[in-house]
């Protein structure tokens, strides 16, 4: 079996946060939380992503872009929703524009809730989303 | 013939771990120049080893040709070097490799990947003129083009060549990616919108672009130590310390410069280039007339 927990590559997409959550998942790579010490790096493109982190919910506009960033990233991939607004549509649910939360459109894995989510929740759901990730590539490798 | 072959085979097996070495030793660094734990010194063999392990998602046929003649030329350019050929021929084979990179780039459709491989196509344009100066100063200063002559002088080639020293680190930091000249493609400790001329890689190919720049950057200081071998063996000692100080000397550039324009890169290597090589090669001449 091969240890891929060692380097899984986050990919950080920000649907309709308020920008909270997103502020918190840079945090996460600065001095004072640096993932990076597990590996993690916060890639910019699907093709190289391992774990798709989304903050905010999914309005009408996004939803494609959502679907099409999912469906580019190879497997094995994890998914993590971050903040209330990702996991449910959060505070703004209500809105007309709104279609809820992240698993309206594509599965989701791992929800990291609070709003904002704290770095140390966010850390435990990548934690958390690698142990997945390793899981899922143990499946692909006993299939092969 | 049998030392040789000795050495080809030590540099096919033992360039990838020291590139991936060396490479995990900068992201350390990197992060503790940045007030950052870092990761292991280990971590680009763990990427690597994840890599292999995703699906490879190919956006086109010729893509995994392409990719893997990349690899492929490297691994001949630095074979070529430590067999003692001819140095013009390794940078010939050094420049195909880089093409076929772009090519590889340039065959998806992807305006991010295809941005990149013009920009890699910049950056060449602007190292490749130093690199042929490099090969000719060897050649003024040792009177042969082949490096298993040029190590066995009894000088070492620097004292002749110290301005061409200087021209070809500074094109190091354009080959070897390094901010403020990783115009096509950044790493790691960069944050990048995408990622350049290797956006359009997935999986296994992503891997063996990492480990045909491990074997590049092996080769790369492995001609910045040529600079000093002589026949002498405190020579190699200090062609070793040299190269060390060199790769730190990259480290620390890339993590207090930010990236610069295109136009502005071709510029100061061209300036460069000729000032520092140029007069290099003229003062050589002027000399060897003289004596
Ligand atoms: S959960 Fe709270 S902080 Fe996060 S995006 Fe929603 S409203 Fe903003």
């Amino acid at each position: 079996m091969a240890n891929v927990k060692r380097s899984p590559w986050l990919l950080h997409y920000d649907g309709s946060s308020c920008n909270g959550c997103d502020i918190e998942v840079l945090a996460c790579t600065t001095p004072v939380y640096d993932v990076e010490r597990f590996g993690v790096v916060n890639t910019g493109d699907p093709f190289h992503a391992d774990i798709f982190l989304i903050t905010g919910g999914i309005n009408s506009q996004n939803k494609e872009v959502v679907e099409q960033i999912y469906s580019q990233m190879p497997s094995p991939k994890v998914v993590v929703a971050v903040g209330t607004c990702a996991c449910t549509g959060g505070v703004f649910k209500e809105c007309y524009n709104i279609l809820g939360g992240v698993d309206t459109v594509i599965p989701v894995d791992i929800y990291v809730p609070g709003c904002a989510a704290r770095p140390e929740s966010i850390i435990d759901g990548v934690v958390k989303a690698v142990a997945l990730f390793q899981e899922k590539a143990d499946a692909m490798d006993s299939k092969k | 013939m049998t030392t040789k072959i000795i050495f080809i085979v030590a540099y096919l097996i033992l360039a990838p771990f020291i590139g991936g070495l060396l490479d995990g030793i900068d992201r350390k660094i990197s992060a503790r120049m940045q007030g950052r734990k870092g990761p292991s010194v280990f971590q680009p063999f763990f990427d690597v080893a994840k890599l292999f392990n995703k699906e490879v998602l190919l956006v086109n046929k010729a893509q995994a040709f392409l990719v893997l003649s990349y690899l492929g030329f490297i691994m001949f350019t630095g074979a070529l070097l430590y067999s003692g050929a001819d140095l013009l021929l390794c940078f010939f084979t050094l420049t195909t490799a880089a093409l076929f990179l772009v090519l590889a780039s340039c065959s998806t459709s992807s305006p991010f990947s295809s941005i990149g491989s013009q920009r890699e196509l910049l950056q060449m344009m602007a190292y490749e003129p130093m690199v042929i100066l490099t090969a000719i100063g060897f050649y003024y200063a040792t009177g042969s083009f082949k490096a298993s002559n040029i190590v066995a002088g009894n000088m070492s080639a620097i004292v002749y060549l110290p301005g061409i020293f200087v021209g070809f680190v500074f094109i190091l930091t354009i080959k070897m990616r390094k901010s403020p000249f990783d115009l096509s493609a950044s790493h790691h400790p960069h944050q990048e919108i995408v990622k350049g001329i290797t956006t359009e890689l997935s999986g296994g190919l992503l891997a063996i672009t990492d480990i045909a720049e491990w074997y590049e950057n092996v080769f790369l200081l492995s001609i910045v130590g040529m600079f000093l071998i002589n026949t002498s063996v405190v020579s190699i000692v200090a062609a070793v310390a040299v190269v060390i100080v060199v790769y730190f000397l990259e480290i620390l550039i890339d993590n207090t410069s930010a990236r610069m324009r295109w136009d502005k890169v071709l510029k100061l290597a061209w300036s460069v280039t000729i000032i520092a090589g140029g007069i290099n090669l003229v003062v050589l001449q002027v000399l060897k007339s003289l004596i």
